[in-house]
Parts: structure tokens; C-alpha cells; sequence
């Protein structure tokens, strides 16, 4: 009592007044400095994104004959790997530290470093992971500074957004179902194939757009390893006419050649002193923008879809 | 009874059994970064004394006469974050307030998607905004602001981390159970005193967990410094110069080709492993002040 009774009569009425203006006009100057930021880099690179040639050309010495071609074939073959990868571990591990874990004994213990672990790889700065590529994949593994490297390496950033989503989606699914499955007699596997899996989908799914929508804007990992910025041709043509319709020599070409991404090609242009070349550099960066809230927006969306679905 | 699962067994354990590698992956990847990072790191110091890193003020690896001290890279880094901070701070401290005790349901539903997308933009994006956009605006207000410089790229940064300055803060703010918040209204208080004596104090674990961790983010940050911040490691605590950071002198070299072995390729992983250093630290702090929240009710 005593303490509010010091407080003076008009500050009482004043600063609920005031201190909520002074918050408002402060989310006011975040979101202008959100539409600032697109509208500079739309309107910079306006010119170039109507330009059809943009999409279908490599990148070229003159600004307005470079597009973005070896840039976005990039993107999405380092993108199918890293996504794979990402998958292929986040995944099961995910589902072990939620469904199998013993949470006690030794085991409990190496259970809790895991879990340490994986938060704290969420946390190291993106451009360590880059070194990592460089010292073990690309000099000691010997695996070059290809695509397969570069998928590896963005994987591994994917990797505790993918396992945390994919913890928080099956910690979501009731006792009730596990129970009911094992007194029919499935065994740990089958319920998880038959249930908790199928239930946790849309949960991984989000998990997984969301780590993806990080991943395809992250450059400095990439430019660590050695990515080229100047690649003017394409990786060969993995796909045969006759069976098996994949020829996987040229698989492993495509794995093993040199690439370049946008966000490289928007760093390089970026980095020059011609104004053409930065009129494609927002060009390709408001591409790269638009991606990244497509992506967000959908994980959102299927959010919102897997809540509605199961109500337990 | 069970004899009828038969083979089904065997295809559990052996799903236990991959589960538990894909789990013990995890780790591997965390040894394999301290195991590049420290060999690595060591080969450095065979060259280069850890005396000659410590106390050296000049980073100049590039050059004839090569000195190797990596203050000029902690500055930088350190200068920039600071700028950051002090963008980010007031500003998350006063829309963390503002959305957990003013805000209607319908304005932080908004409000709440739109900061965290700031953390989605892609980085070298926000590095071409500040070199061709917020630089050259603030020339005009700033007399002498070089077009590398570290104010520009500290309050694009400053607006970069908000999701953890303000958004983390609020999600601390609003673990105050209600009854507290109610208790202080019924002892007369207004929401603005309840927010500066009641509030911030019970959830300041929190907040201040939000604030290392953007603190570690900007350490870290690497596109938007490499681009705007400039490539001259400088001793300085001016705003308007041009500066290197740690991870902008790792992007620099990274540029060029890095034979293996080299002392260009080794520094890097010196200057990383200091990097990884500062941003465990970081991290350690914020995860020891969090676990404090869950102690407080």
C-alpha cells in the first residue's frame, strides 16, 4: 500500500496513457522497417523481375545479360539434399529421445547430453557449421566443394529446428492411443509406423518447411566451403529414357559438381560497385524474400490445419 | 503367447537400433566441430604464438608483414553487437511491455508472426538493405559516416534480433501467473506500475536470457557484416568507420582459395574457434537463466 501511495496522482493516470502510445509506435517502427525492406528491394529490383531473360540466364560479366539460372538450380538441388539429410537423421532421432527414451540409469544419462546437445547445435553460429564442411567434408572426407557438401552442411542446420518439431508434435498425441495399440499387441514399432508417425506428419511437415525456409536463405556456411560465385553451366542430366530412367553415374556427377545458390549470386552482385549488378541483387533477393514467406506462410497454415484435425 | 509375434521382434529391436544412431549422429556432429575447431586451432598456434594472438593489435593476415592479434576482429564484432544491443534493448523491452499487458488479442495476433519474421528474412537480404538503403539515409543525418561503417549494420542487426529481445521477453512477461498481476492491481497499482515493479522484476530471468541470446546472435551474424560492415580490421569503438568482424574476416579469406594447411586456411579456424568460444559462453548464461525461471513459481 504504502508503495503506491507514493506514486503521485497524475502519474497513475498519465503513464497508462502515455507508455502504451510509446509501445504502440514501437511495433509501428518495426513493422515500417518490415515494409521498407520490401518495398526498397521490390522497387530496386522491379526492373529486372519482369524481365523473363532474368530466370533463364546465367550469370555474365554484363549486369543486364546476368540472371539467375545456375542460382536457383542450385538452390534446389542443395535443397533436396539438405532436406533429405535432415530427415533421414532428425527424424528417428526425434522420435527416440520422445517414444524410446528410458530417461533413467546411464542410459538417461547419455539421453540428457542428446538433448543438451541439440539445443546447443541450435544455438552455434551458422558460419561455424561452414567450418565444420570445410575441415571434414571437403578436406577430410575429400568430398570437394560440391553439391552433396553443401547439402550436408545446410542439413545439419536444419537438423534441431526438424528434431524439436518432430518431439513437440508426437509429445502432442495422448497416452490413450499408445496404450490402446500395445493392448492389441503391437508391438513399439508398430505403433509408432501405424500411429504415432501418421499423427505426427503435419507437425514434422511444419518442422521441416520451417528449418527449409532458414536453410535456403543461409549464405555464409556455404561461401565457407568454397561455393563458386561464377557458374555458367548446368550440372548434367541424371535422367535416362530407358530403365532404370536414372543414371546414376550421372548421379553422382550431379552430387559431386561445383554449384552456386542465390543467396551467393545476390552476395557477389551485392558486392560490386556497377548499380546494374545491384539491381539484379535485389531482383534475386526479393525472389529469395518471397520464398521465405511463401514457406512461412504455409507452415503456419498446416499448423494451424494439424490442430484443427486432431482434437484429442 | 508371444511366440506368435515371431519375427516382429527382431524388426523392433532393429528400429530401436536405428533410432538410437540417427540420436547418436547428433552428437557426432557436435565432436566433429570440436575436433576440426581445436586441431585445426592447434596447427594455428604452431605457427603463430597464442602470446602474439592475445596481445598483438594488428590483424593483418593478408598483408606482406603478417600480424596476427585478434582484438581488432573482438572489437569489431563487439562494437557492432553493442549497437545492436542498444537498438534492440528499449525497443524489444517496450513492445515485450506493451503486448503482454496493453495489447488487445487481435493486435498480438498480428503483432507476434510479423517480429518473428523478422528472423526468416534471409541475411545477405537485410546485408543489401543496410549497404544500399539505410547507410546512404543515415549519411545524411550522420557528418563523416564512411559507406562501410558500424552503425548501419548494428541497427539493421538491432531489428534482427527482436525476435529474441522482444518476443522471448514477452514470453516471459506473460509466465507471471495472473494472480500476481491481479494482487498489484488490487492494491491500487496501475498496469504501468505493475509492469515496471511486478513484472520485469519476477520474469527479469527471462528477459535477460532474450537478450544474451540476441547478444549471441549478432556476435555470430555473419552476411549483413560482411557485406556493409566493411573488410578493414580496425582497433576502434567509431561507429562511423569501417571495421572487420570475426566472421566477416572468415568470409573474406573463405572468398579467396584456400589451399589446405595454409595460414590463411588455419586462422580461420582460430578466429571460428574463438567465435564458438564466445557464443558457448553466451548460450551458457542464457540456458543457466532460463532453467532459473522454472525455479521462481
Amino acid at each position: 500500500m504504502k508503495n503506491v501511495d507514493r506514486i503521485p496522482k497524475y502519474k497513475k493516470i498519465k503513464s497508462d496513457i502515455i507508455f502504451p502510445t510509446f509501445g504502440f509506435i514501437a511495433l509501428f517502427l518495426v513493422v515500417s522497417f518490415i515494409f521498407t525492406l520490401v518495398f526498397d528491394i521490390f522497387l530496386d529490383g522491379f526492373v529486372k523481375l519482369k524481365d523473363p531473360n532474368f530466370y533463364i540466364s546465367f550469370p555474365s560479366r554484363f549486369p543486364d545479360k546476368a540472371g539467375i539460372l545456375s542460382g536457383w538450380v542450385g538452390t534446389l538441388l542443395v535443397m533436396a539434399g539438405a532436406i533429405f539429410w535432415s530427415l533421414l537423421i532428425g527424424v528417428p532421432a526425434g522420435i527416440y529421445l520422445e517414444e524410446y527414451a528410458k530417461k533413467r540409469g546411464f542410459i538417461g544419462k547419455i539421453e540428457k547430453i542428446i538433448e543438451l546437445n541439440i539445443n546447443n547445435l541450435a544455438a552455434v553460429p551458422a558460419i561455424i557449421y561452414g567450418l565444420l564442411a570445410l575441415g571434414i567434408f571437403v578436406y577430410r572426407f575429400k568430398l570437394g566443394e560440391s553439391i552433396l557438401t553443401a547439402g550436408l552442411t545446410l542439413s545439419i542446420l536444419m537438423l534441431p529446428v526438424i528434431v524439436v518439431n518432430t518431439r513437440e508434435a508426437i509429445r502432442r498425441i495422448p497416452k490413450d492411443i499408445r496404450e490402446a495399440a500395445y493392448a492389441v499387441g503391437a508391438t513399439k514399432w508398430d505403433t509408432v509406423r501405424d500411429h504415432i508417425l501418421p499423427y505426427s506428419l503435419g507437425g514434422i511437415l511444419t518442422g521441416l518447411i520451417i528449418g527449409a525456409s532458414r536453410a535456403i536463405g543461409e549464405t555464409a556456411p556455404l561461401i565457407t566451403i568454397g561455393a563458386l560465385t561464377f557458374i555458367a553451366f548446368l550440372p548434367p542430366n541424371p535422367f535416362i529414357a530407358e530403365f532404370p530412367y536414372i543414371s546414376f553415374a550421372k548421379y553422382w556427377e550431379v552430387l559431386m559438381s561445383p554449384f552456386t545458390v542465390l543467396p551467393i549470386q545476390i552476395f557477389n552482385w551485392v558486392s560490386r560497385p556497377q548499380a546494374g549488378f545491384q539491381i539484379n541483387a535485389a531482383a534475386a533477393g526479393f525472389i529469395l524474400l518471397v520464398l521465405t514467406v511463401v514457406m512461412n506462410a504455409l507452415a503456419y497454415y498446416i499448423r494451424l490445419k494439424v490442430r484443427r484435425k486432431y482434437i484429442w | 503367447m508371444f511366440s506368435s509375434l515371431g519375427y516382429k521382434k527382431y524388426v523392433d529391436k532393429f528400429m530401436l537400433a536405428v533410432f538410437l544412431t540417427a540420436s547418436f549422429i547428433t552428437i557426432f556432429i557436435t565432436i566433429g566441430i570440436i575436433y576440426v575447431l581445436i586441431v585445426d586451432t592447434f596447427q594455428f598456434f604452431k605457427i603463430v604464438s597464442i602470446k602474439e594472438f592475445l596481445t598483438e593489435k594488428e590483424w593483418t593476415p593478408v598483408f606482406a608483414t603478417k600480424k596476427f592479434g585478434i582484438w581488432p576482429l573482438i572489437s569489431g564484432t563487439f562494437l557492432i553487437a553493442a549497437i545492436a544491443m542498444v537498438v534492440s534493448i528499449p525497443l524489444g523491452l517496450l513492445i515485450a511491455i506493451y503486448l503482454s499487458e496493453y495489447a488487445s488479442d487481435t493486435i498480438k495476433e498480428i503483432a507476434k508472426p510479423i517480429i518473428e519474421f523478422l528472423e526468416a528474412v534471409p541475411t545477405v537480404v537485410y546485408g543489401y538493405f543496410t549497404l544500399l538503403f539505410v547507410t546512404p539515409l543515415l549519411q545524411k543525418i550522420v557528418p563523416n559516416l564512411e559507406s562501410f561503417n558500424s552503425l548501419a549494420p548494428g541497427i539493421v542487426l538491432g531489428f534482427m534480433i527482436l525476435p529474441y529481445t522482444a518476443s522471448m521477453a514477452e514470453d516471459a512477461m506473460k509466465g507471471v501467473p495472473q494472480r500476481i498481476r491481479e494482487a498489484s492491481y488490487a492494491l491500487g497499482a496501475t498496469k504501468f506500475w505493475t509492469a515496471i515493479k511486478i513484472i520485469i522484476p519476477a520474469s527479469i530471468s527471462g528477459i535477460v536470457a532474450g537478450f544474451i541470446l540476441g547478444a549471441s546472435r549478432a556476435v555470430g551474424e555473419t552476411m549483413v557484416v560482411a557485406i556493409s560492415a566493411g573488410m578493414y580490421p580496425n582497433l576502434t569503438i567509431d561507429p562511423r568507420l569501417p571495421i572487420q568482424t570475426m566472421t566477416g574476416y572468415i568470409v573474406q579469406v573463405a572468398l579467396g582459395d584456400l589451399p589446405f594447411g595454409s595460414i590463411e586456411y588455419l586462422s580461420i579456424f582460430a578466429v571460428g574457434f574463438t567465435l564458438f568460444l564466445i557464443a558457448f559462453i553466451f548460450n551458457s548464461i542464457a540456458l543457466w537463466l532460463k532453467s532459473k525461471i522454472r525455479e521462481t513459481y
